[in-house]
């Protein structure tokens, strides 16, 4: 096991690199900066006029059928990696469970782009 | 690995630590935040546990798509704070309730609720972890009995994603009547010699 976790002794570093750093831009931003906070700085500028609408608006329930389609497909890559990696190991039988377990969800697609669910508009 | 049981302290930390932020933070997108943190932190305690590739679809799949899926979630919902703050109150009983059973949920499928065995399977489960890395690669041992010992709930898990698929086209698909869709066979079809046309136009008369 310490092997295992000798192997990602770089990516800690990095992480703690980039802890250090995101700590020290943030700090150093807050200590040099000049800050002279008046009314008319800290009020929104709208092209002269005030705001008269919030910015969270609702978003359309067409990008959350995109993220849904994009994490299914992205389920059923992540099946694939291991399947790849044991190819040797699984024989015919775990090639074809594999061919059927692409082909429910070539239906799937098939259906989805029947329907038109990819096309934008 | 002293190194390794302070990398344990530290995720498991970060861990609880945001999954508190998770439920006690005002603002859902900061909510969402947190919990990526958290995911993030079980990621590094799977990989001090040695399932690599279990850390690695976490990082994959829970950071970088279902997380992008809470934030539309969140953003679809029309966000007033004020509202929801005051439904907290209204819900602390019906979710802790709901954390109670989770909880003893938890304890039973460990094996142990109180010194006594619940779950007779799960102590020899636990035990049966993956080979030793020196005999084989933790996602190679992962795939060697996904797809011919479990290959029914394999297929089961395909079944799911097929129809999580139809169901959220089902469920959100509606197509708009008013705008204009480009046709591609059309174009494509389009003949070069019908769609230019020579007009005589007369002199002083106009099309």
């Amino acid at each position: 096991m310490p092997d295992l976790l000798r192997e990602y002794l770089p990516i800690a570093i990095f992480f703690g690199l980039a802890i250090v750093l995101a700590i020290i831009l943030t700090l150093s931003a807050i200590i040099v900066a000049v800050r002279r906070p008046d009314p008319e700085k800290l009020s929104a500028y709208e092209c002269g006029f005030n705001a008269f609408d919030d910015a969270r608006m609702k978003f359309d329930v067409r990008f959350y059928l995109v993220a849904i389609l994009f994490i299914i497909f992205d389920l059923e890559v992540a099946f694939l990696f291991p399947w790849a990696a044991s190819f040797q190991h699984v024989g015919l039988f775990g090639f074809w469970s594999m061919m059927v377990f692409l082909a429910v969800l070539t239906i799937g697609f098939v259906y989805e782009w029947r329907k038109g669910a990819l096309e934008w508009a | 690995m002293v190194i390794a049981t302070l990398a344990f302290y530290l995720f498991s930390a970060v861990a609880v630590a945001s999954a508190l932020m998770v439920v006690l933070s005002r603002n859902p997108v900061h909510s969402v935040l947190w919990l990526i943190l958290t995911f993030f932190s079980a990621a590094g305690l799977f990989v001090i546990l040695g399932a690599e590739f279990v850390a690695m679809l976490l990082v994959i799949v829970y950071v970088g798509a279902v997380m992008v899926l809470f934030l539309f979630v969140v953003m679809m919902m029309d966000v007033d704070f004020a509202e929801l703050k005051s439904g907290m109150s209204k819900y602390v009983r019906i979710g802790s309730l709901i954390g109670l059973v989770i909880l003893i949920e938890l304890l039973m499928a460990t094996g142990y609720w109180s010194g006594w065995i619940v779950a007779d399977m799960a102590p020899d489960m636990r035990a049966a972890v993956t080979p030793a890395l020196e005999e084989t690669q933790n996602t190679i041992a992962l795939g060697s009995i996904l797809y011919t010992q479990y290959v029914y709930l394999f297929q089961a898990a395909g079944l799911v994603l097929l129809v999580a698929m139809i169901g959220a086209i089902v469920l959100t698909m509606r197509h708009r009547k008013d705008v204009k869709r480009q046709s591609i066979v059309g174009q494509i079809y389009r003949d070069a010699d019908k769609a230019v046309e020579m007009i005589d136009v007369k002199p002083g008369q106009g099309l």
